[in-house]
């Protein structure tokens, strides 16, 4: 009797075993994903910092001393610090009304906010060119007054929104959403005030997802190229951000300067991954779950 | 019996909360005035063609051949993009190795890296005398300043889309199934592609759809690899930067109103499948 119970006179596989792919394919299947990432992906960010070190580095810093590189940073950073606050105000607003309130027609305001993902840089630009372009809708209007938006800030900070626009917003509904009104409601009936009760109840629950978001608009917000080509113009020392400086000098074969420039944008990219990462590791619970990106 | 009476009817549901008409007026107000109008004006110009005006820029031969190129060689790119993006997605969710925390972080690179950054990287790198342009000389390849440099490029963006759709769903899939199906006789084999993959299909499509999508619009990336020769590597986005410098508005927005329309299909596209998947899987 006990013969025929005895597990081992069953010939039979470890389920776990059978249940996935042997060393030798795991290996090789290993071995293909990390090669390609590493000649597709890794190679190319190794790439921007042979290249602007290739002439050493008083080449490099050279590249630093052109006056034009200094205002293309400054640029930069002022689109940036115009376009990320707006982006939280808005995403926090966006997050506030959608997961707190029911109403009719939430999914297609969802889908809107979501637009700008689905357009094309370059489209992104276009759009305000044909409004704001010396013959577009509003063109002849803009030159009688004497405003300026195309190849000046306002039109760069303009596209830079647009494609970022739904950066945070689409980050804080669906964590807002999974954390309910419960918290909120059970402030408001202790007698909180509504103004107290964001400060000190959603902020906090949020804060972890908001960061995560502002980290990518920031990123997206600096490196935009396609958009902010089309409406800055390309004037060197005015409307040139660091992605436009780079192109110029790429086109200029001032290849070390072209690299060392960019490479101050590959080091910003590299600082977002580690942040975002260890707030995937650490506050995966205080992010939105099955974020898309 | 006193009757409650019927609520009167609310455009949202009555909610304790506050603050509900400053936030939605607030989305609504920067929506409408950065997003909408702007998009509108585009419909309002193109509009402005007619069907016969935006058909003839479609069929100039230079438009149609960027069209083409960017359509069909996006289409290449997503494909390649997605098969490698579900073995990575694959390894990353199933396979436990060394520095695989490392590796799934560095799948976002494309999204970090600005675009014009990873374009130049690219065009350096597959240049005839660059770190892999030349080996691929060597084979017979020239990849700079050909619809093979565009391709290169477009599977560089697209690639996080693949892996990043798929993955979730792979670290979902219940493992008992697995079992289950070895359990009564099925090989490995059978068991992945009759048991695993299946339900992953949409999510797949879903992936190649956004990494299309994604190609088609692209632009920083591509422009200094591809080398831009009319007829031969010349991508529609770059037509319409082109269009725009010689103030053709008209011809920029028709080629605008293509690409919004075909990438509109894409997504209604990818809505469907993933309607399709709720309906025979139960979720997405």
């Amino acid at each position: 009797m006990s013969e025929i119970f005895s597990p081992i006179s069953v010939p039979m596989a470890k389920p776990a075993q059978a249940a996935s792919e042997g060393a030798i394919t795991r290996g090789v299947l290993i071995g293909i994903a990390v090669t390609f990432l590493a000649l597709f992906l890794v190679l190319p960010l190794f790439a921007v910092f042979t290249q602007a070190l290739s002439k050493g580095i008083a080449a490099f810093l050279d590249a630093f001393r052109e006056p034009d590189a200094w205002s293309a940073i400054r640029l930069t950073l002022t689109v940036a610090a115009i376009a990320v606050p707006f982006n939280v105000v808005l995403g926090l607003a966006a997050s506030w009304a959608i997961a707190k309130f029911e109403f009719p027609g939430k999914a297609l305001l969802i889908t809107l906010i979501d637009l700008p993902f689905s357009v094309s840089p370059v489209v992104s630009g276009l759009i305000y060119v044909l409004l704001f372009g010396s013959q577009g809708l509003f063109g002849t209007w803009l030159i009688d007054h004497g405003i300026q938006i195309l190849f000046a800030l306002p039109g760069i900070v303009l596209a830079t929104v647009f494609v970022t626009f739904p950066f945070v917003a689409r980050e804080l509904i669906p964590l807002m959403q999974e954390q309910g009104t419960a918290e909120e409601e059970a402030a408001l009936t202790l007698g909180a005030s509504g103004l107290h009760v964001f400060r000190t109840v959603t902020l906090p629950n949020i804060r972890w997802g908001l960061l995560y978001s502002v980290l990518l608009c920031n990123a997206r917000a600096m490196g935009e190229f396609g958009a902010v080509s089309v409406v800055s113009g390309h004037i060197r020392g005015l409307t040139n951000t660091i992605p436009l400086h780079v192109e110029i000098l790429y086109n200029e074969y001032n290849f070390v300067a072209a690299f060392a420039v960019a490479s101050l944008l590959a080091v910003l990219a590299l600082i977002t991954l580690v942040l975002k990462s260890v707030l995937e590791w650490r506050f995966a619970g205080e992010l939105a779950h099955g974020r898309a990106h | 019996m006193v009757e409650t009476p019927r609520p009167r009817w609310t455009f949202r549901r009555p909610s304790v909360i506050p603050g509900f008409g400053i936030s939605f007026g607030y989305t609504l107000t920067c929506l409408g005035l950065i997003v909408l109008l702007p998009l509108a004006g585009l419909v309002v110009k193109a509009s402005g063609l007619g069907l016969s005006g935006i058909w003839n820029v479609a069929t100039d031969p230079r438009v149609a051949s960027a069209l083409r190129i960017s359509f069909g060689v996006s289409a290449v790119a997503a494909l390649v993009a997605s098969t490698f993006g579900f073995l990575v997605a694959w390894v990353l969710t199933r396979y436990r190795f060394p520095g695989r925390k490392l590796v799934d972080a560095a799948v976002d690179l494309p999204f970090a890296l600005p675009t014009a950054v990873a374009g130049i990287a690219l065009a350096s790198l597959y240049a005839p005398d660059g770190l892999l342009g030349a080996p691929l000389a060597r084979l017979g390849i020239q990849a700079a300043y050909t619809p093979v440099g565009i391709f290169i490029a477009m599977v560089f963006i697209g690639l996080p889309f693949a892996v990043r759709t798929v993955q979730p769903l792979i670290a979902e899939i219940d493992k008992e199934i697995e079992e289950a199906s070895a359990t009564l006789g099925a090989t490995r084999i059978i068991t992945l592609t009759k048991v695993v993959l299946p339900p992953l299909i949409p999510a797949v499509l879903t992936g190649f759809a956004l990494a299309f999508a994604r190609g088609v619009g692209e632009y920083g990336s591509i422009i200094f690899i591809a080398g831009n020769l009319p007829y031969v590597s010349e991508i529609a986005p770059l037509l319409i930067v082109i269009k725009l410098s010689e103030f053709d508005y008209g011809g920029a927005a028709a080629i605008a109103t293509i690409m919004l329309g075909i990438s509109f299909l894409t997504l209604l596209a990818i809505n469907l499948i993933q309607a399709w998947s709720r309906r025979r899987f139960g979720y997405v």
